[in-house]
């Protein structure tokens, strides 16, 4: 069984900072990882690869140092790392995205051999949209199932697939046939520690490396900037309130002191709140 | 949602684009919104953003119409009165079996054959498992754009949609515009806007469609449904006080304090996102952008920095209290009372003076 893995390297975004003066992202030095979120997805396709045979292969879209998270993902245990990298790709937003990742899948599954399963994560750290995978899904016509927290059963030879899906107010359990597309809930698993073996042949590994034409795409309009339909009109931060935060003094205070001026405070700017609660400690 | 690189390079020159919409996506008119109903219930993002498309469709004076998909006529007939006097003109129904539960195939189709049909300029969902998850096949299956977990939606000068939504990690804000392309779509968080004010008795029309798929064709097939028996799970998002805690509090055995004064006020407690990273926390008590967006009145924050991805998420409280060690740090710019402290102390006292104050009161009654 043929799996793919798509991940993508993010910045780690608990380390970006902002420049105070100019409200632009200081990205000196900033480390990057992979994506949190696809680890989950890449453990879940190793698991399913040691249960069930077959190989795993991790796909990402990004510049050239993007081969870094590639290496990683090896280093676990995954067994193929596949590159889509080309000028023609940058400034591509979800729809550009997810038409270049489909365009290398099939490219993939020409070479290698056509998966059964396509994982992702839920989302990325830093776009957050959570829009790629499902991209994905409905260019390459697999069946989607986002926000998978288990997979119950999977019968690859039969095709048949049962996963427990995190939805509004509950759980639904969905069963599918194969080829699916699965975007892995956080928590569902926990990353392996790499073997020592696999970060030495991470270390060689020759990383297959695609430009858009190597992964079939001719129609160039529809990738990077040309090929997506967002803009950003602009970047801000966010203006403070007019009024800054009110300061209780806390100066040679004790806490209690203090604890009480605080209580105070939100029950002179909200009276009803303190009515509310009297009734609810009353009923105790 | 566009990727980091083009908000530094190549941005200028496309937002100083001329807008010129093609020939064929001109007759794109009004302004739709997603009515989420499962398990014969309306979701209460979607009069949330009922609320927030009325405000659009009469700035671009256009008709605001809800979306609802389902098989029991009942519950549609039930939600289409909700959208209508929560500010809907007219509803679109797809009544047929294979609606009864959500599943991406049936409700993709139906989504994508109504927008073809009958030509929305805007389409807003709520941005829930559902919504994320419709949203993003029907933009691709559209190739349209769709800008997800807006803040704010505002229609700009030249009648265009203007989705803001945080970005790089949440530490900044972006406008995002679909200017050659229909419909504009975008997806917004539970409790990110005001729920409206209902109109008792207002009325609208109902245009009826057919799904034009037969269950045989659908490959996916729903099992079962396990609904979530932590009902504290649904209620942050909703709940009257919130307390959270953050990096400030320095260690897990800590996050009790917050757990403690939030039991004396009957409040729900939470906490920002590095507690869900460090582990002190489950993902689903996580306030912010990426976790829950709430609307307390009142809202207490012990130990919080105020990132922008946690700033977003708790603007709509009507108070928000903040105690921190530090005099800079970014929630005092939108807090509305700060206290200069160290939470890990000044928690228990809180929790102390709250109990006395409402036992003692509850004697005297």
């Amino acid at each position: 069984m043929h799996i793919v893995v798509c991940i993508k390297q993010v910045p780690d975004s608990a380390q970006i900072r902002v420049h105070p003066v100019t409200n632009t992202i200081m990205r000196q030095g900033v480390p990057t990882i992979i994506n949190p979120y696809d680890l989950f997805a890449l453990e879940e396709a190793m698991r399913w690869r040691d249960k069930a045979g077959g190989e795993v292969t991790v796909l990402t879209m990004g510049p050239a140092m993007a081969e870094d998270s590639l290496r990683k993902a090896l280093s676990f245990g995954a067994d193929r790392a596949v590159l889509l990298t080309d000028r023609y790709f940058a400034g591509s937003d979800t729809l550009a995205t997810s038409f270049a990742l489909a365009a290398a899948l099939r490219k993939i599954g020409e070479e290698f051999g056509a998966p059964l399963m396509v994982f992702t994560g839920k989302q990325t750290i830093d776009g957050d949209t959570a829009q790629v995978g499902p991209g994905i899904a409905k260019r390459l016509k697999l069946n989607q199932l986002t926000y998978v927290a288990r997979i119950v059963e999977l019968d690859p030879e039969r095709g048949n697939i049962t996963v427990e899906r995190r939805a509004e107010g509950g759980v639904q359990v969905l069963s599918t046939r194969l080829p699916v597309l699965i975007t892995m809930l956080e928590g569902a698993n926990e990353m392996r520690r790499g073997s020592l073996e696999d970060a030495l042949r991470a270390a060689r590994a020759e990383i297959v490396t695609w430009s858009a034409a190597d992964a079939g795409i001719s129609d160039l309009t529809k990738c990077g900037l040309r090929g997506s339909p967002t803009i950003v009109k602009k970047v801000f931060a966010p203006p403070p309130r007019a009024e800054k935060a009110y300061q209780i003094e806390t100066s040679g205070r004790s806490m209690e002191a203090l604890a009480d001026s605080v209580m105070r405070e939100i029950f002179k700017r909200q009276p009803s709140l303190e009515s509310e609660l009297m009734r609810f400690s009353a009923g105790q | 949602m566009a990727e980091p690189e083009k908000q530094t390079s190549a941005a200028p020159n496309r937002a100083g684009m001329k807008k010129e919409l093609p020939e064929h996506f001109k007759a794109y008119k009004h302004v739709w919104v997603v009515i989420e109903c499962e398990h014969g219930q309306v979701h209460p993002v979607s009069y949330e953003l009922l609320g927030e498309g009325r405000k659009l469709a009469s700035k671009r004076g256009v008709e605001l119409a809800g979306v609802i998909l389902g098989s029991d006529k009942e519950v549609i007939s039930a939600a289409a009165i909700d959208a209508f006097e929560y500010g809907a003109d007219l509803v679109y129904t797809v009544t047929d079996p294979a609606l009864a539960h959500y599943r991406n195939e049936a409700y993709t189709k139906a989504m994508t054959d109504l927008v073809n049909t009958y030509k929305p300029e805007i389409l807003l969902l709520g941005a829930t498992t559902l919504g994320r998850d419709l949203a993003g096949s029907v933009a691709t299956a559209l190739l349209t754009g769709l800008t997800a977990d807006c803040t704010e939606l505002a229609i700009d000068d030249e009648g265009s949609l203007a989705a803001t939504r945080p970005t790089f990690g949440g530490s900044l804000l972006c406008t995002i515009l679909t200017l050659n392309y229909r419909p504009q779509m975008a997806t917004v968080r539970p409790r990110v806007l005001p729920a409206p004010v209902r109109q008792a008795g207002r009325r609208g029309r109902i245009v009826e469609h057919p799904l034009g798929l037969l269950e045989d064709d659908i490959v996916t097939k729903i099992v079962k449904f396990i609904a979530d028996r932590d009902s504290n799970k649904a209620q942050l998002a909703y709940a009257d006080i919130v307390v959270a805690g953050g990096l400030g509090l320095r260690s897990a055995e800590n996050f009790q304090l917050v757990k403690s004064l939030a039991e004396v006020l009957d409040a729900e407690y939470g906490g920002s996102r590095p507690l869900v990273q460090k582990g002190w926390m489950t993902s689903d008590r996580q306030i912010g952008q990426t976790g829950k967006t709430i609307r307390p009145k009142l809202y207490i924050a012990a130990g919080i920095s105020g990132a922008i991805q946690h700033r977003v998420g708790v603007e709509g409280a009507d108070m928000i209290v903040a105690i921190n060690t530090d005099p800079n740090a970014p929630i005092f710019d939108f807090a509305h009372v700060g206290i200069v402290a160290d939470a890990i102390r000044l928690l228990p006292a809180l929790t102390e003076a709250f109990r006395k104050h409402l036992s003692v009161n509850r004697l005297a009654g």
